[in-house]
């Protein structure tokens, strides 16, 4: 009772707050752009905020959402699932968001999309892939990835038809993102009748797995698969290099920046290093003139970086298509009609599920750079 | 009892040997004015960023040598990070001196917020890297397995020892090391008998940031890698190393930070690497029931 009562008072002195700011914001569209913009994570956040602005740029100047503009705010998670739904409730609250690009971590997505779907904005994650993120049942939540279950699957059918391993260890990082991939994995080895040597996972924010390292070589893993990210991948590697172990080294999309040679102290470390994620962006017809102002402006836009290019995208044209920003009706909007992107043509399931997934593998090479296979 | 098992206990003592140098920055400062310096773990970090900058702006003045740049490096850390020990007992613990013992705790905790938030606002949030600088590794035969050491980590142990053994030098043998040890049994005593203890305090806090400088260039060589909140976990761990091995004393600090490496390597090979740090807390609190000073801590006597 007294909590209700107090959500009010709040609630007044925000619309109060905001009544008195209105002059100047209320043409604009303000959406969020969320996710690690600082931590261990923080290249990925970075990805994110250029993608999203570069989007934001050329919408507004083609004449921006129902004919108002685009105005971004960033919303730092850090990869923390309570920082996240902080910086959610700060967003809807004070910030008036009606869309937002996030999170990133999708430890930090599933209790931050709770808050976005109960005030009824849309919001889309460009690189979450656990399950549970659409699964829910959540209206206004979509994605512009693909989901982790066929990431493993994709990782799996590798393992045993390419590199054809019978002996393989798997390595996850303890969080939502990484036991998720890691477990998805393992499902579709047993499926295929590879049962894995090794099980185990490893903490994040720690440099030091050397104990693990040798676990594996004893193992006589000729693959390992970690589920989890770059700045535990990084020091992963390079020890199991330094202890001898030339088994291949297998991730997810939790590694698709140039950080993680440095996270591995060099390329020799990372050469060979092989990774699944959509098919690379960078490759697609469409996207060629928006990847020219990327690297005009200096930047080379690396993993999910047209992720949240697109994902604005598709906020703005489901904006524009209903008619409005109304959450519901701009989710109902997307979920029946295509959207023209950089990455190509997306269409939405009623889950907010892209409807075609495109994990491919990728391989790390000797100059730090990665290319599809 | 193979090859495996010797990995392991040089993996352990690598890590031991670096929680043992930050935990002698936690056991100085403890035995001489009683209080836990939780800001010690993000000194450790700055150090670490210190010995990045120091190894790429010597190598932009074309020092490539392996041991010049590491004694460049070293002398340009230790000193830098000597000066935020001095400064952050200046700004955080002395005006407190004479107050409750929470408040310097709640100042330290302060103290750890504003170093990693500085640190983050002034190097950028990402992770940062050096190249590796020293190359190969050596690899023992033991039956049809094999232990292999990196050059880096047996520079590590070796170090850490050498720095160790310096350490308990100054302690034992320069009146600088028994002005410390008269300040620690008797700081009003040693204050009558005209020891500048203020001065004694801030020189204990300049060594143990030391200490901590020396560590940050190891771990940096050894890992390559670092951010602005690396300082966090290792700091927990060297803690519980300095409290294992009995809080106040520079042996245990050292043994204590060897027991918790070998501990955690050996746990995580032969059982579990998700419970590792599950043993060794339980491992201190087992300890501690049966030696609540520590393994070489000294009794605390009632004084009447």
């Amino acid at each position: 009772m007294f909590q209700k009562a107090f959500k009010k008072g709040i609630l007044a002195v925000a619309i109060t707050g905001a009544a008195s700011l209105s002059g100047v914001a209320m043409a604009d569209v303000v959406i969020g752009v969320a996710g690690p913009m600082t931590g261990g994570n923080a290249a990925y956040g970075d990805q994110y905020w250029r993608g999203a602005t570069m989007a934001a740029e050329t919408i507004n100047a083609a004449g921006g959402i129902n004919g108002e503009p685009i105005k971004l705010v960033k919303a730092d998670d850090a990869c923390e699932p309570k920082q996240a739904v902080a910086a959610a409730n700060r967003l809807v609250d004070l910030d008036k968001a009606v869309g937002v690009i996030g999170h990133f971590c999708s430890s930090s997505t599933i209790p931050a999309s709770e808050v976005y779907d109960e005030a009824g904005i849309i919001a889309i994650t460009p690189g979450s892939t656990n399950p549970q993120v659409t699964e829910r049942g959540l209206g206004t939540v979509f994605r512009m990835c693909g989901r982790d279950d066929q990431q493993g699957k994709v990782a799996a059918d590798y393992i045993v038809d390419q590199l054809k391993a019978k002996k393989v260890a798997v390595i996850h990082d303890k969080d939502t993102y990484g036991q998720g991939l890691a477990d998805a994995t393992k499902e579709q080895l047993h499926k295929r009748g590879v049962t894995e040597v090794l099980y185990e996972g490893l903490t994040r924010g720690e440099k030091d797995f050397n104990a693990l390292v040798t676990k594996i070589r004893a193992s006589g893993a000729e693959v390992v698969y970690f589920g989890g990210c770059h700045p535990e991948a990084g020091p992963l590697v390079r020890q199991m290099r330094e202890q001898g172990v030339t088994a291949k080294f297998l991730s997810g999309d939790c590694v698709v920046t140039d950080e993680l040679v440095n996270t591995a102290g060099g390329a020799k470390y990372t050469d060979g290093v092989l990774m699944t994620f959509g098919a690379d962006p960078r490759l697609i017809p469409e996207g060629k003139e928006v990847i020219e102002k990327f690297r005009a402006a200096g930047f080379e836009p690396e993993g999910y970086t047209l992720y949240a290019y697109a994902t604005l995208q598709a906020i703005a044209a489901a904006f524009t298509g209903a008619g409005s920003t109304d959450g519901a009706k701009a989710a109902e909007w997307l979920k029946t009609h295509p959207v023209q992107t950089v990455m190509g043509t997306k269409e939405f399931d009623s889950k907010g599920d892209l409807k075609v997934s495109d994990y491919v593998l990728y391989q790390w090479d000797a100059n730090g750079k990665y290319t599809q296979l | 009892m193979d090859g495996i098992f010797f990995q392991q206990i040089i993996n352990g003592l690598t890590l031991g040997s670096v929680y043992g140098l930050i935990a002698i920055g936690y056991t100085m400062v403890y035995g001489i004015i009683g209080m836990i310096n939780f800001a010690h773990g993000d000194v450790y970090m700055v150090s670490a960023y210190l010995a990045a900058i120091g190894i790429a702006v010597l190598s932009f003045f074309g020092l490539h040598s392996f041991p010049l740049l590491i004694l460049g490096t070293l002398a340009f850390s230790i000193v830098i990070t000597g000066v935020y020990g001095w400064t952050i007992e200046r700004i955080a613990y002395k005006p407190l001196r004479n107050s409750t013992r929470l408040a310097p705790l709640i100042s330290a905790i302060g103290m750890s917020l504003i170093l990693q938030n500085y640190v983050q606002l002034s190097q950028g949030a990402r992770q940062q890297g050096i190249p590796t600088l020293l190359e190969g590794a050596l690899r023992l035969h033991i039956g049809d397995d094999y232990v292999q050491l990196t050059y880096t980590k047996l520079f590590i142990i070796v170090v850490s020892l050498l720095g160790m053994l310096a350490l308990t030098f100054i302690i034992h043998r320069t009146k600088l090391g028994r002005m410390c040890r008269a300040t620690q049994q008797d700081r009003k005593m040693a204050e009558i008998l005209g020891i500048n203890t203020d001065r004694v305090i801030a020189y204990v806090f300049v060594i143990g940031a030391s200490m901590a400088a020396l560590a940050g260039m190891l771990i940096t060589l050894n890992y390559g890698t670092f951010d602005f909140y690396a300082g966090f976990v290792i700091g927990i761990k060297a803690f519980t190393a300095a409290v294992l091995g009995g809080i106040g004393s520079l042996p245990g600090a050292m043994l204590g930070g060897i027991i918790l490496g070998i501990a955690e390597a050996q746990f995580s090979g032969m059982v579990n690497t998700d419970y590792k740090d599950v043993f060794a807390f339980g491992l201190l609190v087992t300890i501690l029931i049966f030696r609540p000073q520590g393994l070489l801590g000294r009794p605390q006597v009632a004084k009447v």
